[in-house]
C-alpha cells in the first residue's frame, strides 16, 4: 500500500500579485496602469517646466525665496511677536494662527450652540422647539458673508468711541476697537503655580478613573466633585501663598485715541467668530438631530424605564450613539468653518487669506507661489481635522462595539 | 474677492503652462476689435462708472485714448474693474491689455511683475484723512491711533515706514476693498483712513458730510500713478506710453477737444509732424499718421482731461500742483514727438 503523500498547494504568490496589480485584466492591466501613470507624470512636469520657462521669459520674478525678504507692513493682531521688520515667512505664521484661532474657537462655540439648538428643537417644550426651529431656518437661508457683516457693521460698530467706552470697574473697557481686558505679567510665582493646576488636573484625572473602575467593577458611586473642586482651587492656592503672586495685572488706561496697556479682543475677530459659530451651529443642529432621531424610540423608553431622567437618557444612550451618524457631516461642518473664515478679508480680520494670498501677494506678486502655498495649507489643515474627527470615530465605534 | 484672484491665478497658471506667451498686443487688440482695459472698482475722478454707467477719469482717458488712437472711437473699450490685490495678475495672465489704475510705480513692480510702467498719468503722494472732531492738525499727532488702509497697496508698508520712523504706534485694519476701508473708517472703527491723498479727496466725497473730514498736510510718499503693459511686447510699450505723451504735448502746443481740426492744419512745422502732415512717426508706431489728432479729439489734451475728470472742473477739485506742465511749475513732461 502506498500513502499518498499531501502536497504542499502551490504558492499563490504571484497570482495574487497579479490580481492585486492588474486587477482582472492581469499583467496587461498592470502594463497599462504603468502607462498611464507615466502619462500623468510626464504632462504634469511639461506643464512645471513650460510655467517656469514663460514666467523666465517674461521675467516674472518666481520661486520662494521671496519668504525670507521683510515684509515691511503691520497685523493687528498677531498671536506671535511679529512687526513689519520681519520676513513674508512669518507674515505666513501670523496668518496661519489667526486662522486656526477664529476655526478652534469658532468650532468650540458653533459645537455647543448647535447641540443645544438641536436638544431644543426635539425638545418637548413647543416654545422652545420653535424658537430652535425658527433659529435654523433664519441662519442657514442667509449667506455667511452677509451675516459677518450684519455683526460687524450693524452690530459691533454701534459701539461707542474709546473716550466713551463702556466699562467694567474701571479695568474692562468694550468700545468700537474692542474689548480692553487688563493684561496678566508673570511675576516669579508663575511656574509653581502652573505646576501646581498641572498637578491638580492629573490628580482630578485619575481620581475620575478611579471612580470610574469602582463605579463599573463594585457598582459603587463615588461623588468626586468636591474632591476635584477642591484640588483645583486648592492646590494652585497654596502654591501662590508659598511662593507669592503668579501674576500682576496690566490695567488698560485711555491714552490718546486708544487704550495702552492690557490685552484687547479686536471686533472683527468677534464678529467673525460670532458670525461663524452661528452659522455653522444651524447646520449642526439638523446634523445633531438627524443623529438623534435616529437612534430609536425604544432607547429612549428603555433609559425612562430604568428611571433615568431625559437628561441623562440623552446624554448616556442617546448621544453616545447618535454620534456615530452625526460625525462624518459633523466634520464636514467644521471643514466648512474653517474654509469660510477666509471671507474675514471682507471686514479687515487679518487671517491667511488677507495677509498672505492678499497684502504679500500683491508685493511680491508671485501668485501663482502664493495660492498654492495657501491652498496646500487649507488642505493640510481640513486633512488634520478630518483625521482628528477619523480617530474620534474610531475610538468611538470600538467603545460602542460593531 | 477671493474667488476672483483664484481664477485669475489659474488662468494665469494655464496661461503660462501652454505654449509661449503670444507678443503681439496690438494684433490681438485689432483682432478682437475691442480694448481690455483694466481699472479700479470704482474711484471717482480716475475710473468709475457715471450714472448712465460709462466709465469715466483720468484712467479711463487713458485707455479711452489708446482705443481712439487704433480704431478712432474711444468706445472700443472693455473695463475690467479690478481690486488692488487681483490687478496685476490679470494683466499678467493676459485677462487685460493695459492696466490703467492708479498704480505706483516702484521699482519692485517694475522689475519683478513681468510688466512696465509706461509713464505718469498722476504724481500723487500718501495723505491721511481723520475727523475734523478729532482735532489733529498733523500726522504727527497720530501716535497710537487705529488706521484703516487697503490691503495689497503700496500704502501698508509706506504706513509702517512713516510710524515706525517717527516712533508712533498705531494699529492697522486692512480690508480688501477700498469701499469697506471708507465704511469701517466712517463707522469709527478707525481715527484714520490713509491712501494716496487724490483717492483721499475722491472718497471723502462718499462720505455722509464730507465737510466734517480734513486731509492733514503731510504727504509721507511719492506715488507716481501710470499705467501698465506686459513685458515682451515693445510695440505695445511703446504706443501705451505715447498716447500719454501725445496727450502731454497737445497741452503743451495749446491744441485741444475743440481746435484740434484747426490745428491739424498749421504749416508750422512741429504741428506737421505731431498731425502727420509730414513724416510718418504714427505709422512708425504701428498706427496711423492722424494718431494724435484722433486721441485729442477723443478725450481732448492732458489739462483737459486733468480739469474735467478730478481738477477744478470736477467735483474733487483737486489743484494742477505737480501735475502742471513742467513749463508752468509742475513735472509733467512729455519727450518731443520728432
Amino acid at each position: 500500500m502506498t500513502t499518498i503523500e499531501s502536497r504542499a498547494p502551490p504558492s499563490q504568490f504571484v497570482f495574487r500579485l497579479r490580481r492585486a496589480l492588474g486587477g482582472r485584466a492581469g499583467w496587461s492591466g498592470f502594463a497599462f496602469q504603468i502607462l498611464f501613470v507615466a502619462a500623468v507624470v510626464w504632462i504634469g512636469y511639461e506643464i512645471v517646466a513650460n510655467a517656469r520657462a514663460n514666467l523666465q521669459a517674461q521675467r516674472i520674478t518666481s520661486g520662494f525665496g521671496f519668504l525670507a525678504n521683510t515684509a515691511g507692513f503691520d497685523v493687528s493682531q498677531n498671536l506671535i511677536p511679529y512687526s513689519g521688520s520681519d520676513t513674508y515667512s512669518r507674515v505666513f505664521l501670523v496668518g496661519l494662527l489667526n486662522t486656526l484661532l477664529v476655526s478652534i474657537i469658532g468650532i468650540f462655540f458653533a459645537t455647543i450652540i448647535g447641540f443645544t439648538v438641536a436638544l431644543g428643537r426635539l425638545s418637548p417644550n413647543w416654545l422652545l422647539s420653535r424658537i430652535s426651529g425658527g433659529y435654523v431656518e433664519l441662519i442657514r437661508n442667509l449667506p455667511p458673508l452677509f451675516q459677518i457683516l450684519f455683526w460687524y457693521r450693524a452690530v459691533l460698530a454701534t459701539l461707542p468711541n474709546p473716550r466713551q467706552s463702556y466699562s467694567l470697574f474701571d479695568s474692562f473697557f468694550l468700545s468700537n476697537r474692542g474689548l480692553v481686558i487688563p493684561k496678566p505679567v508673570a511675576d516669579p510665582g508663575l511656574e509653581p503655580v502652573a505646576l501646581a493646576v498641572l498637578v491638580a488636573i492629573v490628580a482630578a484625572l485619575l481620581l475620575r478613573r478611579y471612580a470610574r473602575k469602582q463605579l463599573f467593577e463594585s457598582g459603587r458611586l463615588i461623588t468626586i466633585w468636591p474632591y476635584v473642586l477642591g484640588l483645583l482651587i486648592g492646590l494652585p492656592l497654596l502654591a501662590s501663598l508659598l511662593f507669592g503672586k503668579p501674576v500682576t495685572f496690566e490695567f488698560p488706561t485711555l491714552k490718546g485715541f486708544n487704550f495702552a496697556g492690557g490685552s484687547r479682543v479686536i471686533p472683527e475677530f468677534v464678529a467673525l467668530t460670532l458670525a461663524l459659530s452661528t452659522y455653522t451651529a444651524a447646520f449642526i443642529a439638523e446634523i445633531v438631530r438627524a443623529g438623534i432621531q435616529s437612534v430609536h424610540k425604544g432607547q429612549m423608553e428603555a433609559g425612562a424605564s430604568l428611571g433615568l431622567s431625559r437628561g441623562s437618557t440623552l446624554r448616556l444612550i442617546v448621544v453616545p450613539q447618535a454620534l456615530r451618524v452625526i460625525l462624518p457631516p459633523l466634520t464636514n461642518q467644521y471643514l466648512n468653518l474653517t474654509k469660510n473664515s477666509s471671507l474675514a478679508v471682507a471686514i479687515g480680520y487679518p487671517e491667511l487669506v488677507s495677509v498672505f494670498a492678499g497684502t504679500t501677494l500683491s508685493q511680491t506678486g508671485q501668485a501663482i507661489e502664493i495660492i498654492s502655498i495657501t491652498m496646500g495649507v487649507y488642505l493640510l489643515i481640513s486633512l488634520v481635522t478630518s483625521a482628528i474627527m477619523s480617530f474620534y470615530g474610531w475610538r468611538l465605534g470600538r467603545s460602542l462595539g460593531p | 474677492m477671493k474667488r476672483v484672484s483664484l481664477v485669475l491665478t489659474f488662468a494665469l497658471a494655464a496661461g503660462l503652462s501652454t505654449g509661449a506667451a503670444t507678443a503681439q498686443t496690438l494684433k490681438t487688440v485689432k483682432d478682437r476689435g475691442l480694448l481690455s482695459c483694466g481699472v479700479s472698482q470704482g474711484l471717482p475722478g480716475f475710473s468709475a462708472p457715471d450714472d448712465k454707467g460709462n466709465w469715466t477719469g483720468l484712467d479711463v482717458d487713458v485707455c479711452r485714448a489708446i482705443s481712439a488712437a487704433i480704431f478712432n472711437d474711444p468706445s472700443k473699450v472693455k473695463f475690467v474693474p479690478l481690486s488692488a490685490k487681483d490687478r496685476f495678475t490679470a494683466l499678467q495672465s493676459g485677462e487685460i491689455d493695459v492696466l490703467s489704475r492708479n498704480t505706483t510705480w516702484t521699482v519692485s513692480r517694475d522689475t519683478s511683475l513681468g510688466a512696465n510702467f509706461t509713464g505718469v498719468t498722476y504724481y500723487d503722494g500718501q495723505g491721511f484723512l481723520v475727523k475734523k472732531s478729532l482735532k489733529v492738525n498733523s500726522a504727527l499727532e497720530l501716535n497710537s491711533a487705529s488706521v484703516c488702509v487697503q490691503t495689497g497697496t503700496t500704502t501698508e508698508q509706506n504706513l509702517a515706514d512713516y510710524f515706525k520712523g517717527n516712533n508712533m504706534k498705531y494699529e492697522v485694519i486692512a480690508f480688501g476693498s477700498a469701499d469697506e476701508t471708507v465704511k469701517a473708517y466712517e463707522s469709527g472703527r478707525c481715527d484714520v483712513f490713509t491712501t494716496d491723498v487724490s483717492q483721499l479727496y475722491a472718497q471723502r466725497l462718499k462720505l455722509a458730510n464730507p465737510a466734517d473730514h480734513a486731509v492733514l498736510p503731510e504727504v509721507i510718499s511719492k506715488e507716481p500713478l501710470g499705467p501698465m503693459v506686459r513685458h515682451g511686447d515693445d510695440q505695445w510699450f511703446d504706443i501705451v506710453k505715447w498716447t500719454l505723451f501725445a496727450m502731454v504735448t497737445a497741452e503743451e502746443m495749446g491744441v485741444t477737444q475743440k481746435n484740434v481740426d484747426e490745428m491739424a492744419k498749421s504749416d508750422k512745422p512741429d504741428f506737421k509732424r505731431v498731425f502727420g502732415t509730414d513724416g510718418n512717426l504714427g505709422e512708425q508706431l504701428g498706427l496711423t499718421k492722424d494718431w494724435v489728432s484722433r486721441i485729442v479729439k477723443a478725450v481732448g489734451n492732458y489739462g483737459e482731461s486733468f480739469d474735467r475728470n478730478v481738477g477744478a472742473g470736477s467735483p474733487l477739485g483737486i489743484a494742477r500742483g505737480l501735475n502742471q506742465l513742467w513749463n508752468k511749475g509742475g513735472i509733467q513732461y512729455a519727450p518731443p514727438i520728432r
